[in-house]
């Protein structure tokens, strides 16, 4: 088949065409093409971070080391004043499941406000409901609990392809690189651990910013709180917030502590964004400002990609007949080249 | 004596002639030996953060001939500032009130009573105009009429603008006159205000504490007696050797804290390991004073709140002591940036006017060598020929 200049722009234009409208049609067709959004278990749990409670005191973050057994961390930044006995990672890493990291602006005056002020942030795995690093491994090394939701990572399955590195919203799966047999690593809520009641973070926050418990009752207190006026005086739980047996209001079992309620973006972070994730967060800047991504969908990831992909590879019917496609126009465009002293 | 002659790095040569005879019973000390006393003067120099060497002068300031006049007034207290003062060992209380100062007026010490405890304070009010040492414990009531508090028919709030009029320094001993205390807790029936609230125009050294530890008290004196003039003070006219640090700073349970070792309830496996009390509510980070390093009352390290295993209720604190319900939770101070927290974005450098200027020039000169290049091989490069056309057959 000869083409000439003429034919072969015709081509390109009109492939062109084609490629825009399919990029313009993208959205529409992964929503028609998205699978139904997975529910959360009943007794899905998690965590309940309120930034304007958190003292920046770092217990989690030492308790999560502990109860773990990671090393502490001494960045180069801070050799100057570190000389090993503090642990001071700066961001989630193979040796830190969980990092306080701070937000400044200006003066740095008040807590929990977005100019001249700062605000804590706890960075840990948001255990979400429909969970990307549970839909890109390629060999089931991350799994997701069927009663309580926890993402779960099985260091004997992986392959180390760290697929769920890319594709975490959050950046949460991290890998060991400074390991010739580097593990991926990542908060499971302690669920791994025989000795741990509770997320070990949880358990020792002094302020009850980092509380556990179911998440549906997680989001009931949340909302509470976000119902009160700034100023009221609140009795803060501390450790878990579970559901009753006689399901009345949930109950913990540590003392409260009365503060005033702080003034919050009137948002629990979590609740939509991705279809939802069981570590739910309140605060008193913008979620944005604490490095916690907004402008994402409410539907998963997973639901999408894996919605397209079942529907393309539904039956294998869709394979076949491409790959029956090809092959006839293998044969035809053999056929008609045939040189004429062929057999 | 002759402060001129004092060379800080050694002051001891100069003064260690002029203390005189002190071991003998008519001696100065009464019955102190020379060897306790210039100890327990070293031990203010160094509560006042000076080099021990400057102990032989606050000696010599606290047993010259003339004893200064001090006037206490009480208000609305309950007697713990004094009784405080009178569990101070190095000096005791009578050292300190027979030999050192001449207090000629306090209500709970005095020998004398009524009209003739209120006459030598008259009389020595007048003999040291202008030069005695005022010091108020207790609150003073302004509600009603004043009324509530009368001492010799005289209304208390009178007798402190009257007594401050002559006073050389005016002192608050205690929280109750540094800033209120307990009787200016909600609902204050009472109307109780602090010293300064009614003497507005002294500078009132303040002493809070409930009570306070009496070395910050005899410190701020002798350093005056010492100097002649107060010691640094803070914006709340505290003395900034005493309440210039949190208690949270020096405190022994501290590295407990930063490991996130807390006793949740009291008698639990952390409280009998002695771990941080800030989840029971302890105050320490928000309360100055130097409560965990100078011991209270010489019965031993650890005799403080804190130490025997109770949570700091910040009572040197105004906004806190007494107002803060004890179990709720301390607002840290020490935590506020910057300190070594992660960003939650690291600061990226600035591109400096030059750094760009550079990278323009740099690229500027790339895409003029690629034009000059392109010329060239349009005008030095083969002619563009049509392909010869096929033959086809």
């Amino acid at each position: 088949m000869s083409l000439n200049r003429r034919a072969f722009l015709k081509l390109a234009a009109a492939d062109g065409a084609v490629a825009v409208a399919a990029m313009g049609g993208t959205d529409a067709a992964a929503q028609d093409l998205r699978r139904a959004r997975r529910s959360m278990p009943q007794d899905a749990v998690g965590l309940l971070f309120d930034a304007t409670l958190c003292i920046g005191c770092r217990a989690c973050q030492a308790a999560c080391k502990q109860a773990n057994g990671m090393p502490a961390e001494v960045p180069e930044q801070y050799a100057a004043w570190n000389s090993g006995i503090w642990d001071s990672p700066t961001d989630l890493s193979g040796d830190t499941l969980t990092v306080i990291q701070v937000y400044q602006h200006g003066t740095m005056d008040r807590k929990d406000r977005a100019t001249d002020g700062f605000a804590f942030v706890k960075r840990q795995c948001m255990h979400c409901t429909d969970a990307s690093c549970v839909s890109v491994c390629p060999v089931t090394a991350m799994t997701q609990d069927p009663e309580t939701g926890v993402v779960f990572h099985h260091v004997d399955r992986c392959i180390g392809c760290r697929y769920c590195v890319l594709a975490c919203p959050f950046g949460v799966p991290r890998y060991e690189f400074d390991d010739p047999f580097g593990q991926i690593q990542k908060c499971q809520l302690c669920a791994d651990l025989p000795d741990q009641d509770i997320p070990a973070c949880a358990d020792v926050c002094p302020t009850g910013a980092t509380l556990f418990g179911q998440t549906e009752v997680l989001q009931s207190e949340a909302r509470r709180r976000l119902a009160r006026d700034a100023g009221e005086i609140y009795a803060f739980p501390r450790g878990t917030l579970t559901r009753a047996d006689d399901g009345g209001e949930p109950v913990t079992d540590r003392a409260r502590h009365e503060a005033p309620i702080a003034r919050y973006e009137q948002q629990v972070y979590g609740e939509h964004l991705l279809g939802g994730t069981q570590c739910r967060m309140l605060s008193g800047v913008p979620f944005e400002l604490l490095g916690l991504p907004e402008d994402v969908p409410d539907t998963s990831y997973a639901s999408i990609t894996e919605g397209i992909q079942h529907t393309l590879y539904r039956y294998m019917i869709a394979p076949i007949l491409l790959l029956a496609g090809l092959a006839f126009f293998a044969y035809r465009s053999a056929r008609q080249h045939r040189p004429e002293d062929w057999d | 004596m002759a402060t001129s002659t004092v060379v800080a790095s050694s002051p001891c040569q100069d003064d260690a002639e002029t203390i005189g005879r002190l071991d003998g019973y008519d001696g100065a000390l009464g019955g102190v030996t020379r060897r306790d006393f210039l100890k327990y003067c070293t031990g203010i120099a160094v509560t006042l953060g000076l080099s021990p060497a400057w102990g032989v002068r606050i000696a010599n300031a606290s047993t010259r001939a003339a004893r200064p006049s001090v006037i206490w007034l009480s208000g609305q207290a309950c007697t713990g500032c004094t009784e405080t003062l009178l569990r101070a060992y190095h000096p005791t209380l009578e050292t300190l009130i027979l030999d050192q100062i001449s207090l000629d007026y306090h209500e709970t010490l005095a020998a004398g009573a009524g009209q003739q405890a209120e006459r030598v304070r008259q009389e020595a009010m007048q003999a040291n105009h202008g030069r005695y040492l005022l010091v108020v414990d207790g609150s003073i009531p302004t509600g009603a009429a004043a009324d509530y508090c009368r001492v010799g028919g005289e209304r208390f709030v009178d007798s402190v603008v009257h007594a401050a009029e002559g006073a050389g320094a005016v002192i608050a001993m205690g929280s109750c006159s540094s800033w209120g205390g307990i009787p200016a807790s909600a609902p204050n029936p009472s109307n109780a205000r602090s010293a300064q609230d009614v003497l507005p125009d002294h500078t009132v050294v303040t002493i809070p504490g409930c009570p306070p530890n009496p070395y910050n008290f005899l410190a701020t004196v002798l350093h005056y007696l010492t100097f002649e003039r107060l010691p640094a003070l803070d914006a709340r006219n505290r003395p900034r050797f005493a309440y210039g640090r949190l208690i949270h700073e020096n405190c022994e349970r501290r590295p407990h804290f930063d490991a996130g070792r807390f006793a949740r309830d009291f008698g639990d496996e952390g409280h009998r390991q002695g771990w941080c009390l800030y989840y029971l509510g302890c105050k320490g980070p928000e309360t100055w004073a130097n409560c965990p390093a100078v011991g209270f009352n010489d019965v031993g390290e650890n005799t403080w709140p804190v130490g025997i295993g109770h949570p700091c209720f910040g009572c040197t604190e105004q906004g806190v002591g007494f107002t803060k319900p004890i179990h709720s939770l301390a607002t840290v101070q020490t935590v506020t940036p910057p300190t070594a927290f992660p960003r939650v974005v690291e600061e990226q450098g600035v591109l400096s006017t030059a750094a760009v200027g550079v990278a323009a020039g740099v690229a500027g000169a790339l895409i003029g060598a690629a034009a000059v290049l392109t010329s060239r091989l349009a005008k030095h490069g083969p002619p563009p020929e049509e392909a010869p056309p096929r033959d086809d057959s």
